[in-house]
């Protein structure tokens, strides 16, 4: 069966886990100690990865890391309508907005560690960040709506959806709230109706 | 903000967070009640400093506590901690925006398991709060609320099926809590869970999960993420419940019968005159 080496309060793994479940995969996990333990920097797990960052996923063999490229595995060894990572002309685009994701979006979850668990850094320069990306995609995501759609890429969700949601769904934690941001809510409202939409502690299903 | 002038508040133990997290020779910076500190870790001990004076300090319980009053009593006993058997599991600090009043009565609260904990402490199906009995132990100084019942589709870790779980709440001090609760493999004893809050301004807290089980099967890392998951639920609720800070002022929010422990924690609060973290109240003279 395929492994999750998951942290419930990792917005990363939760990536992992929304397709899993949206595409009814069955899976088991193994929880690691990311904090207070910081079990992800210890010799065991740096020989999964040695980048010691979560998630990991075991696959008949395969170890990956990366959430996006966790999530492009998935979809391309389970999704058989192919609607997850379409293969035309819709792949590039699907392909940049995976890489903001996992690039310019994770601002809001550096923000995050330092408000929520003390993390050292420099919260204002990287909620400044994470506001310049959430502006972006909001600008991107009012011009979808003006076109009649209502995802980032494409008719359908895709997993640049998916890749995009933890982060902004949990950017109150970062101290950055949703107010300022009227597509976003519009798409998250759209992600959390998907069939097999899942929340995590901090994205509760009763929003 | 600097140092509250609230003796109530003064004169109480708090906890800075874990032992394990003041490593040794390190200065690490932190903050209680609106002033900031200083903590060093010595060779014979550690030492805690506030605006060029230090504060006294205790180590019991894996935890670094300080004061900077002279409070009316010691350290409360945890009995358990001298109990070989027990798991100890240091869940991390949280941060949140919230009065620290407001996370000791959210974690004193039952009613709210169906909601916000969905099918782990509460299932939707079971929201109603048996009737359980509260009590002020006026010679230890603390309150205690026992005979609760609840039915838990996952109460713990190492559950495989729901239970009725069987609780005792115990408030040791205005920041520092715990409950007693049935675990799945031990039905005759009881888990410890506790709450120690760092209140570092009035609406902003740092919440301390620790916790002492007996548990043969789950990893420490499961027994971490158990807590952890319910405890960031409620993390969210706090951090947009209005008034941020506690209002003790009579009509200002409506208790039910489900929140008698609530009454007794908010009286007890009002008995002692404690001001830091409450919002500000109009209804007394000289206010």
């Amino acid at each position: 069966m395929p492994k999750l080496y998951d942290y419930v309060l990792s917005g990363s793994c939760y990536k992992v886990r929304l397709l899993l479940n949206m595409l009814g995969i069955a899976y088991e996990t193994q929880a690691v100690d990311f904090f207070p333990g910081r079990e992800h920097k210890r010799p065991e797990f740096l020989a999964l990865n040695p980048l010691g960052q979560l998630p990991v996923f075991e696959d008949a063999g395969l170890v990956l890391r990366d959430a996006q490229a966790i999530l492009c595995h998935l979809a391309s060894s389970y999704d058989a309508s192919g609607q997850w990572l379409p293969r035309d002309v819709r792949f590039g685009s699907v392909m940049m907005w995976l890489s903001f994701a996992g690039g310019e979006l994770m601002a809001i979850s550096g923000a995050r560690m330092i408000a929520m668990l003390n993390y050292p850094g420099d919260l204002a320069t990287l909620q400044a960040k994470a506001r310049t990306a959430l502006r972006l995609l909001d600008d991107h995501l009012a011009d979808r709506a003006q076109a009649g759609g209502l995802w980032i890429v494409g008719a359908t969700p895709t997993i640049a959806d998916i890749a995009s949601f933890p982060y902004v769904a949990l950017s109150h934690d970062a101290g950055i709230g949703h107010e300022d941001y009227p597509a976003i809510n519009l798409w998250q409202r759209q992600v959390r109706k998907l069939p097999g939409f899942v929340g995590m502690p901090g994205v509760p299903g009763y929003f | 903000m600097s140092l509250t002038d609230d003796r109530a508040a003064l004169d109480q133990w708090y906890t800075l967070g874990a032992l394990q997290d003041f490593p040794d020779g390190a200065e690490v910076h932190s903050r209680l009640l609106g002033e900031d500190l200083t903590v060093r870790r010595l060779a014979d001990g550690v030492e805690v400093r506030a605006a060029g004076r230090a504060l006294p300090v205790r180590t019991e319980y894996g935890h670094l506590w300080t004061s900077f009053g002279t409070p009316e009593r010691n350290l409360f006993e945890l009995p358990e901690s001298r109990e070989p058997d027990r798991r100890w599991i240091h869940c991390g600090p949280v941060r949140v925006r919230a009065s620290g009043l407001r996370l000791v009565e959210n974690f004193l609260d039952l009613a709210h398991f169906p909601y916000v904990h969905t099918d782990i402490l509460g299932s939707e199906a079971h929201p109603e709060v048996a009737k359980y009995e509260v009590e002020q132990r006026r010679d230890v100084d603390e309150l205690w609320a026992t005979k609760c019942e609840f039915y838990q589709p996952k109460a713990a870790a190492a559950s495989d099926e729901g239970q009725i779980s069987k609780y005792m709440y115990r408030v040791v001090s205005p920041f520092n809590v715990m409950l007693y609760k049935t675990p799945p493999t031990a039905p005759d004893r009881w888990d410890v869970i506790a709450l120690f809050v760092q209140p570092v301004d009035e609406a902003v807290s740092v919440a301390n999960a620790f916790m002492l089980v007996i548990d043969d099967t789950s990893t420490d890392a499961e027994l971490s993420a158990f807590q952890q998951m319910i405890f960031v639920q409620d993390k969210i609720v706090l951090e947009n419940q209005r008034p941020s800070l506690l209002p003790l002022q009579p009509g200002r929010e409506t208790p039910t019968r489900a929140d008698l422990s609530s009454v007794l924690y908010r009286r007890w609060l009002k008995e002692k005159q404690l001001r830091f973290g409450t919002e500000p109240r109009t209804d007394l003279p000289n206010a």
